[in-house]
Formats: structure tokens, C-alpha cells, sequence
């Protein structure tokens, strides 16, 4: 679980990049690569330690006019944070 | 250059640049050809410029710069400047031999993304006597120091029989340096390793024990250090799916500009590597025979040709399938499948037979003297 109250930021271990020749974004570090999809990159996009999980869910709600986010953006975030690609900041 | 044919070429990911066969140390297991003696020549900065770039512009990410030592090298900063410029993610694969400080300094702000040390095992007179140089003491030092300048660091040890008895050892020593990643790699028997294998291939019940100990620390670890495990895999029943498929990921570069297809490939018989000095990156991932030599399915023999499990392991280790059967196109002979296991239960009984001898054969070290020998 994701707590709501602190701000989340990409993991210095790590290295979010746009690949060109793929067209997608993706988490590189040591020996190792995680291709991203359209979502997960504008979610990880966003841990850049000025966002808690609600405030994050916002901007992304406002983004693509949606809303009911919270739930995939939670469980994704789970993972990343078990990964070790975020951290609270 | 042979003719190009139809299959779905993917582009390499995977670039590992050897900079140099130059290496202060001389691990009996070292993966670089017998004879690197024969190949001295090393490209220049701007050859090695060049071919950073052609393979970016194709989609190779991830760059190792490997040997050899790499720190050989002086050209090593802007080599690695050069290559954060590109979008590359960096490592440094190294020994650590000769890495002050302040070069694990300059080498941040050039752009290096991580850098690798190995540690031949967890006590000063073992590593010391493998590495056939001295070279702990320093080595617990860089890994410190590359854990202090930010970077992720990651631990590597080769296992085999002088070393396997140590496995909780080598363990504790990871954790107590916070290492982030340990790469536990179980020899593999090419090169150097091949020629010493009588006496670096642990027995069954050896790797079983090192194996649970492993697996229990990789659950103590777990969200703190991760775990890479290479297989041993004279003990398993499949192989290994070497290099992820020929010519579909990995690019390797040797000092003298050879191209290959896996870093053993030098070793295999008809490939007639290309060099990119003659050739662009382009050309010889698409177009080179030997980049096309084992691509896909076609060439395939019997039992992998009608094998359900071909494009799981692709019939395993072409280097293998050479160093045993004379034939690189046949099934590695780990597959239980193949007609010449047996070839590697003899060899798994005969490195028993020396480990339970009184006496223990003399290791062949990695240098130049003994390079020259072959
Ligand atoms: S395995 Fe040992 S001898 Fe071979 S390149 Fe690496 S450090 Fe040098
Ligand atoms: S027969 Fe060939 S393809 Fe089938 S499992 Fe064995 S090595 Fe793999």
C-alpha cells in the first residue's frame, strides 16, 4: 500500500529515459531494462518528489479527463515501490 | 558481406564494449580467449566514438565496458562522457584494481551509471591467490567508495570449487558492503575457465548446498540486495538460452574491433567475425555472416529441429555445442535430449575424481606468458 501523506520520487538507482528507437519509455539500471507503457511512464513521470499518491492521481485525472484513477495508480505504484524504481522523498 | 535474408532482424540492446585484453589480474577463469596474446591491437578513441554511436542509433541502451580491465584504458572518461552524451546506461565492469577516488569522481560526473567489482572470494589469501596478484584489500576499498559517490553497486563473484566452500562468507561480505546487487555467477566453462575445469567445477552435492544457502540469504535480502544467480549448467537438464538467441540482443566489440556475436564466438570455427574498422555497425548486425550464421531456426539439427522447447533455449550454446561435439550447429550436449550428455556426466565425474585426489592439478593462470602458449 501506498501512503497517501508522503511524496513519492524516482529512484536515484535508477534512470527513466525515452527511447527513441523503441518509442517508449523505460527504467534502466545496472544489467537490466523495464519497458514501460504509455501509463506507467506518465505515472513515474510524476514521482518526482513534489507529488503525494492523491495529488498525483489529480494532475493524471485532469490530464486525460478522467477520473476513478486511483486504484490502478495505486496498485502500480505498489509495484514500482516494491521494484525499488520510487522511493518516498 | 553474405546476403542478408528475410528474417525479422531485431536491433541490438546490449552493447558490450572490451576495451583492452590488458589486465593486471589473472583469474583462472576469465572468459577471454586462450590466445588474446594474438590480438594486441586496440581501437583508437575516435574508431570506439564511432561505433558507440552507430549502435545507439539502432536502439543498443545498455553499454558495458568491459576487458580486459577497462581502466587500462586512458581514454576510459571520454569514452564514458561520450557515451552518457548518447543516452547510453553505463557500466563499468571491472576489477577494480588501480580505481582511486578521485577517479570514481571524474567517472560520475563523465556520466557512468554503475560500476561492477569483482571479488574472487571472502578472504584476502583465496581472492588474493585467484586474482594471482594482490588485490583485496584495495577492492574492499572501491566498493566502498563506490557505494559512498552514489552509485549503485553491484558485487560480482564467480563461483566455482575454490571458492564454493565460502558461499556464506562471500554472502555476508555483500551485505556488510550494502551491496544493491550480488551477481553470483557460477563459472562458465570457456576460455580459461575450460582449461582449469578439473579443478574449478564444485561437485553436485557442493553446488546443492551453496545453492540453498543462497536462496535462503536472497529471502533475508530481499527489498535490500538483489540477487542475480547464474546456473551452473553442467547440473541442469536444459541449457542455458545463450545470449537470448544469436544476433537478436547482444553486440559484443573485442579490443581489436571484432565483432561477435556472444564473447566466446571468437573460439567458433567459420564465422569469419567482421571488424568494424571494415564495416558499420549497421552492416554487420544485418548483413555479416556470422551475425546470420545461427539467427533463428533453420540451421538447426536434430533433436532441437522437431523440439517444442526450441524457442525457449534455442538450442542452447552454439561455443558449447563446439567445445564438446566439434559441431557448433548441434544441441548442446547439457540438454538431456542430446545424444551426448554423457560427455558431460564424464566431465562432471572426472572434475569429482580430481576434487577427491589427494593431489589438486595446478590452476592455468590468465597472462601473458601463458596466453602465448596457445
Ligand atoms: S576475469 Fe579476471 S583476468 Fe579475466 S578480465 Fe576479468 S578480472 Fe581480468
Ligand atoms: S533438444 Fe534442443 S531445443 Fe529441445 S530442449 Fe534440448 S537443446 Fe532445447
Amino acid at each position: 500500500m501506498i501512503n497517501s501523506e508522503q511524496k513519492l520520487k524516482f529512484s536515484p538507482l535508477h534512470r527513466l529515459q525515452w527511447e527513441e528507437a523503441q518509442q517508449k519509455y523505460v527504467i534502466l539500471y545496472p544489467e537490466g531494462m523495464v519497458e514501460l507503457n504509455q501509463s506507467s511512464a506518465e505515472i513515474l513521470k510524476l514521482c518526482d518528489g513534489n507529488h503525494t499518491l492523491p495529488e498525483l492521481v489529480a494532475e493524471l485525472e485532469a490530464k486525460f479527463a478522467t477520473s476513478g484513477l486511483t486504484t490502478d495508480i495505486s496498485n502500480f505504484l505498489t509495484v514500482a515501490l516494491q521494484n525499488g524504481w520510487i522511493q518516498y522523498a | 558481406m553474405a546476403g542478408s535474408n528475410t528474417l525479422n532482424i531485431t536491433p541490438p540492446r546490449w552493447l558490450l564494449a572490451e576495451l583492452s585484453y590488458k589486465c593486471p589480474l589473472q583469474c583462472p577463469y576469465c572468459s577471454n580467449p586462450l590466445d588474446y596474446a594474438k590480438y594486441p591491437q586496440e581501437l583508437t578513441t575516435d574508431e570506439w566514438k564511432r561505433v558507440l554511436a552507430e549502435a545507439r542509433k539502432m536502439g543498443a541502451v545498455q553499454l558495458g565496458f568491459s576487458g580486459g580491465e577497462p581502466l587500462t584504458r586512458p581514454d576510459l572518461i571520454e569514452l564514458v562522457a561520450y557515451a552518457r552524451e548518447l543516452g547510453y546506461y553505463s557500466n563499468l565492469i571491472t576489477s577494480g584494481y588501480g580505481l582511486s577516488e578521485q577517479k570514481i569522481i571524474e567517472l560520475k560526473q563523465a556520466g557512468l551509471d554503475h560500476i561492477q567489482v569483482s571479488i574472487q572470494a571472502s578472504s584476502q589469501a583465496l581472492s588474493d591467490h585467484l586474482a594471482g596478484t594482490e588485490s583485496y584489500a584495495h577492492k574492499q576499498q572501491v566498493a566502498q567508495w563506490v557505494k559512498k559517490h552514489g552509485y549503485p553497486m553491484v558485487l560480482c563473484v564467480v563461483i566455482h570449487r575454490q571458492n564454493i566452500h565460502q558461499m556464506a562468507d562471500i554472502l555476508a561480505m555483500a551485505d556488510s558492503l550494502g551491496a544493491d546487487y550480488l551477481e553470483l555467477a557460477n563459472t562458465q566453462y570457456y576460455g580459461w575457465a575450460h582449461i582449469n575445469r578439473d579443478a574449478l567445477l564444485p561437485t553436485r552435492e557442493q553446488f546443492a548446498e551453496a545453492e540453498q544457502i543462497a536462496q535462503a540469504f536472497k529471502e533475508k535480502v530481499a527489498g535490500r540486495m538483489k540477487i542475480y544467480y547464474v546456473v551452473p549448467d553442467y547440473y541442469e537438464d536444459r541449457p542455458k538460452a545463450c545470449m537470448n538467441g544469436w544476433g537478436t540482443t547482444f553486440l559484443t566489440i573485442a579490443p581489436d574491433g571484432t565483432a561477435l556475436p556472444c564473447h566466446s564466438a571468437r573460439e567458433l570455427p567459420g564465422l569469419d567475425c567482421p571488424n568494424v574498422k571494415d564495416f558499420s555497425v549497421q552492416q554487420i548486425w544485418h548483413e555479416s555472416k556470422a551475425f546470420n550464421f545461427f539467427r533463428g531456426t533453420e540451421w538447426m539439427q536434430e533433436p532441437c529441429r522437431s523440439c517444442d522447447e526450441k524457442h525457449k533455449d534455442f538450442g542452447g550454446c552454439r561455443c558449447q555445442a563446439f567445445l564438446f561435439n566439434g559441431d557448433a550447429a548441434s544441441t548442446d550436449p547439457v540438454c538431456s535430449k542430446s545424444a551426448e550428455r554423457g560427455k558431460i556426466d564424464a566431465v562432471i565425474a572426472s572434475a569429482r575424481d580430481a576434487a577427491l585426489a589427494a593431489e589438486e592439478k595446478p590452476l592455468v593462470f590468465r597472462n601473458s606468458r601463458n596466453s602465448k602458449l596457445f
